[in-house]
C-alpha cells in the first residue's frame, strides 16, 4: 500500500502493567500458572461511573483502552472506529446460555443477550465518543485484530478518512478457560519464566485490549508508521514462514536483513512453536528476536499486544522490557511482527520508526 | 469528508436459501407468487415451538447434510452458508483453473451457537461432559473458514459481525478488497440459522410477533425470526471480462455509520438510517430521484419501522420511490439478512423485479408509508437501495446500479 500511515497513539490493557501514564515494564510480570489476566485499571478515573456499572469486562477493558489512545492523541473523536474480537462478549454470552438452560427458556432477562453480540464493543466506543462516523467489527478467528487493522489501512488509501481508531480485544472467563482447557491448549503445569525457552505441550491463556490511532498525517510526535500488512490463511499443507516473509519483503522492496527487530508470536508449544524453526534459523542474529506471548499469553488478538510493543519500541528507540528473548539493541528502524495461529492464520506486520 | 466515486464493481452471481425455498429459483418463485415463508416452529428444539412464527428453512440438518456433503453435526449456519455459497459460486461461472484471487467475506451474528447450546446442556450438568466437536465451530469466523475450504478458496477469508446490519458491511468490505486491487472477486454476504439463544433473546426483548409479522404496519406487533443466507458474487471490471458470465448489474454504492443513540434502539428521528442513505446515495453519484426501488429494513418492530419511516420521509419528502420490505416473506436473518436482500435487489436490478410487503394493511400514524403490495415488474428499475441496520446503532446502506 502506497499511502503511508502513522501509528500515532495507543491503549492497551494488557497481563503487563501497559496501561496509563505510569508505565511499568522494566520487570515483567511472569504468568505463575497458565493463564494470565489483564492488569485492570480503576475505571473510575477514565469513564463515566454511571455507565461503567452497566458495562461487562470486556467493554470496560476496550472502552478504557480506546479513551486512553483518544487522549494521547489529544483527540475527541475518530473518523471511524473498528473493532476486531474472535470471542467476542463471551461472559455475557455465557451468562445468557447458562440462564437459558437453567431456567428452560423463561423468565429470562435481555441484559446479558443485548451485551453479548461481538458488535457491542465498538457500539459502546461509538456511544461513549458520540462518533457517528463508519463503525465495523471483525469476528474472522486469529485474523480479527489483522483485518481490522486492513481495513483501516484501506480507509486511509481510500482517502476519505484522517483517523481511524482500530483495536483488538479478547477476554478470559473461568468457563472459557475450562472449556478450552479440555482442548488441551494450556499448559497443565504452571509456568513461571520458561514460556518460550522451555517449550512443551500448550501454551498459557492471554487476555486484552489494545487500541491504536492510525493516521492519514504525520503530527510530528507518532508511535510508528504502518507499512505493510499480509495475512495467509493455510487450510492444509506445510506454509513456510520464511517464504511467506521473503516474498512480502521482496514487494517491499527489502531483505530480512534490513529488519531490525522480529516480534515473534512463538507461545511455548511445541507443535506451534515449529512454525518458526526455519524463519529462526534464517534470523542469524538472535539478538533481533522478541517474544511477545510470554507476555500477553495466547490469544485470537494477541497481535494487538505486538504491534503495541513494536510501536512503543518504536518510538522509545528501544525494548520496554528485559528479560529472556527482549534483548534491547541502538537504532532500530524496522520492527517485523510475524504470527503463526495454530487455527491457521498467519499474519505478518511491517513498521518503521518515524 | 471527501467522498470519491467506487470503482466499478460487478455482481456477476447470486445464491440465496431462506423460509422461501433452498435456491433462487425457489425463493423467486415464492415472492412473484406472493407466498410467505413465514410459519410454526418445526425444526428449532425450542420450548416455544407452539409460540412464536418464524422463517425457518423446510430443511432438516439431516437433508441439508445430505445436500451438501457435510456432517449432518455441522452447524446448521455453515450448512446454509455453504449451500448459498456453492450456488453463487456456480452461478458466476467460478473455477480455480482462472487464476483469479477468489475471496470469501462472510457475516453471521453467533457462529455455530446452534451447537454450543446443545453443548451447554450437557457441560453445565458436568464439566467432564459435554461433546467438544459440538464447541470446536462457536467462533463466528470457523463457520467462514469451514465453507472457504470447501470451496477451495484461500486467498482471503473475513468474517464481519454487526448484528443485523453485518452481511451489509460484508459486501462492501469485499468491494473495497477488490478496489484495493487485494482480490479480484469476492463471495460476500452471510448465514444465520436459528438457534434458542437468538429466540430467546429476542423473546426477552419482547419484539417477536407470535403472528406473522406486518412491517410497516400501524398494527405491527414485533418481528419473526427467520433464517437462511445470501451471497453475491462480486468482481472487478478485469475479472468479470474473464468470466463466462454477463453481470447482473453493479454495486455502485455503500455507507456505515453509527446511531450512536442507544445500544439496542434506535434514534427515533432515524438519524443513523437517513446518514447512511443519504452517504450510500453520494456514494454512487446518482440523484436520488434515480432510485426506482428500495429494500428497506423494515422489521417490523416499533422502534426500528418507526425510526426508518421517519429517515425515509425525510430523505425523499413526497418523492418516495416503491419500497418494501421483504421480511414479511423471510422473517428477520440477522446476520443473513443483508446478503438474502442483497440478492433479491440484484434480481430487481436485473429482471426489474418489484417485491410487495405482505400483510400490509394501515400505514404508520408517525411515518406514513405507502408500501407495494403487489407484484410487479418495472423494466425501468435502474438503481435499488438496500437497507441494513443493526442492534449497538450499525446503520449500512448498499445501493446497486444497472450495469
Amino acid at each position: 500500500m502506497k499511502t503511508k500511515v502513522y501509528i500515532r497513539s495507543s491503549g492497551m490493557i494488557s497481563p503487563q502493567n501497559t496501561f496509563g501514564k505510569s508505565i511499568t515494564l522494566e520487570n515483567p510480570v511472569l504468568p505463575g500458572g497458565n493463564r494470565m489476566n489483564a492488569i485492570e485499571p480503576d475505571y473510575k478515573q477514565i469513564l463515566d461511573a454511571k455507565s461503567i456499572r452497566r458495562m461487562s469486562r470486556i467493554i470496560k477493558m476496550a472502552t478504557a483502552a480506546a479513551q486512553e489512545c483518544m487522549d494521547a492523541a489529544d483527540l475527541k473523536q475518530p473518523d471511524a472506529i473498528i473493532t476486531g474480537t474472535a470471542y467476542g462478549c463471551l461472559e455475557d454470552t455465557i451468562t445468557f446460555l447458562e440462564r437459558m438452560v437453567e431456567n428452560q427458556e423463561e423468565m429470562l432477562t435481555p441484559t446479558a443477550f443485548i451485551q453479548s453480540t461481538h458488535n457491542s464493543i465498538g457500539a459502546q466506543i461509538a456511544l461513549t465518543m458520540k462518533c457517528h462516523g463508519y463503525n465495523n467489527t471483525f469476528v474472522h478467528r486469529g485474523h480479527s485484530f489483522e483485518q481490522a487493522l486492513l481495513d483501516a489501512m484501506l480507509l486511509i488509501a481510500e482517502g476519505e478518512m484522517k483517523n481511524i481508531l482500530v483495536g483488538g480485544v479478547d477476554e478470559i472467563t473461568d468457563t472459557s478457560h475450562a472449556i478450552l482447557s479440555r482442548f488441551g491448549l494450556f499448559r497443565r503445569e504452571p509456568v513461571v519464566s520458561d514460556l518460550i525457552t522451555n517449550p512443551g505441550k500448550g501454551t498459557i491463556q492471554g487476555e486484552g485490549a489494545g487500541f491504536f490511532l492510525l493516521s492519514s498525517e504525520a503530527s510530528g510526535d507518532d508511535m510508528a508508521t504502518l507499512d505493510h500488512l499480509a495475512l495467509h490463511f493455510k487450510p492444509s499443507g506445510t506454509h513456510d514462514l520464511l517464504d511467506f516473509i521473503n516474498q512480502e519483503m521482496e514487494a517491499q522492496q527489502i531483505s530480512i536483513e534490513d529488519i531490525d527487530l522480529f516480534v515473534l508470536g512463538l507461545n511455548g508449544d511445541l507443535k506451534n512453536d515449529s512454525e518458526y524453526d526455519v524463519l529462526q534459523s534464517a534470523i542469524r542474529d538472535h539478538q533481533k528476536n522478541a517474544f511477545f506471548k510470554q507476555l500477553s499469553g495466547e490469544y485470537p488478538t494477541a497481535v494487538s499486544f505486538a504491534l503495541w510493543l513494536a510501536a512503543t519500541t518504536l518510538k522509545n528507540k528501544k525494548l520496554p522490557f528485559s528479560g529472556p528473548g527482549m534483548s534491547s539493541r541502538g537504532n532500530m528502524k524496522r520492527v517485523l511482527i510475524c504470527n503463526a495461529g495454530l487455527d491457521g492464520h498467519h499474519s505478518l506486520i511491517l513498521l518503521s520508526a518515524c | 469528508m471527501i467522498v470519491k466515486p467506487a470503482a466499478e464493481i460487478f455482481v456477476a452471481g447470486v445464491g440465496v436459501n431462506s423460509a422461501l425455498g433452498l435456491n433462487l429459483a425457489a425463493n423467486l418463485h415464492a415472492l412473484q407468487a406472493g407466498s410467505s415463508g413465514i410459519g410454526p416452529i418445526t425444526y428449532l428444539n425450542t420450548k416455544h415451538r407452539e409460540v412464536f412464527s418464524v422463517g425457518e428453512v423446510k430443511s432438516s440438518n439431516i437433508d441439508l447434510g445430505l445436500l451438501t456433503g457435510l456432517s449432518p453435526d455441522t452447524s446448521r449456519t455453515a450448512l446454509l452458508s455453504y449451500i448459498a455459497a456453492r450456488e453463487a459460486w456456480d452461478d458466476a461461472g467460478l473455477h480455480h483453473e482462472t487464476g483469479l484471487r477468489i475471496g470469501f467475506v462472510s457475516a453471521n451474528s453467533v457462529g455455530g451457537m446452534d451447537k454450543s447450546e446443545d453443548f451447554f446442556e450437557e457441560w453445565m450438568a458436568d464439566n467432564t461432559k459435554g461433546k467438544l466437536k459440538n464447541v470446536v465451530g462457536h467462533e463466528c469466523g470457523y463457520i467462514t473458514d469451514l465453507v472457504a475450504m470447501k470451496l477451495g478458496i484461500h486467498h482471503y477469508t473475513s468474517t464481519i459481525s454487526t448484528a443485523c446490519s453485518s452481511s451489509a458491511n460484508a459486501i462492501f468490505h469485499a468491494a473495497r478488497m477488490i478496489t484495493a486491487g487485494y482480490l479480484d472477486v469476492a463471495i460476500a454476504g452471510g448465514a444465520e440459522a436459528l438457534t434458542r439463544f437468538t429466540l430467546n433473546g429476542f423473546n426477552s426483548l419482547m419484539i417477536l410477533d407470535p403472528l406473522p409479522c406486518k412491517p410497516l404496519d400501524e398494527n405491527r406487533k414485533g418481528l419473526n425470526l427467520g433464517e437462511g443466507a445470501g451471497y453475491i458474487v462480486l468482481a472487478s471490471a478485469k475479472a468479470m471480462s474473464q468470466l463466462e458470465t454477463k453481470a447482473y448489474c453493479r454495486l455502485s454504492g455503500w455507507h456505515n455509520v453509527n446511531d450512536a443513540f442507544h445500544q439496542t434502539t434506535s434514534s427515533p428521528e432515524g438519524f443513523g438510517s437517513f446518514m447512511s442513505m443519504q452517504g450510500a446515495i453520494r456514494k454512487s453519484g446518482i440523484r436520488q430521484e434515480e432510485i426506482g426501488y428500495i429494500n428497506v429494513h423494515g422489521t417490523s418492530t416499533q422502534n426500528n419501522d418507526l425510526s426508518e419511516g421517519t429517515a425515509l420521509i425525510r430523505l425523499f419528502g413526497d418523492a418516495l420511490p416503491k419500497l418494501s420490505s421483504t421480511k414479511a416473506y423471510t422473517g428477520h436473518t440477522l446476520g443473513a439478512s443483508g446478503g438474502i436482500e442483497a440478492v433479491f435487489s440484484v434480481m430487481s436490478i436485473a429482471h426489474g423485479y418489484v417485491y410487495p410487503n405482505l400483510r400490509f394493511e394501515t400505514p404508520m400514524k408517525d411515518a406514513p408509508l405507502l408500501p407495494e403490495t403487489s407484484f410487479s415488474i418495472d423494466h425501468n428499475l435502474r438503481h435499488v437501495l438496500s437497507n441494513s441496520f443493526g442492534f449497538g446503532g450499525n446503520c449500512s446502506t448498499l445501493i446497486f446500479s444497472a450495469a
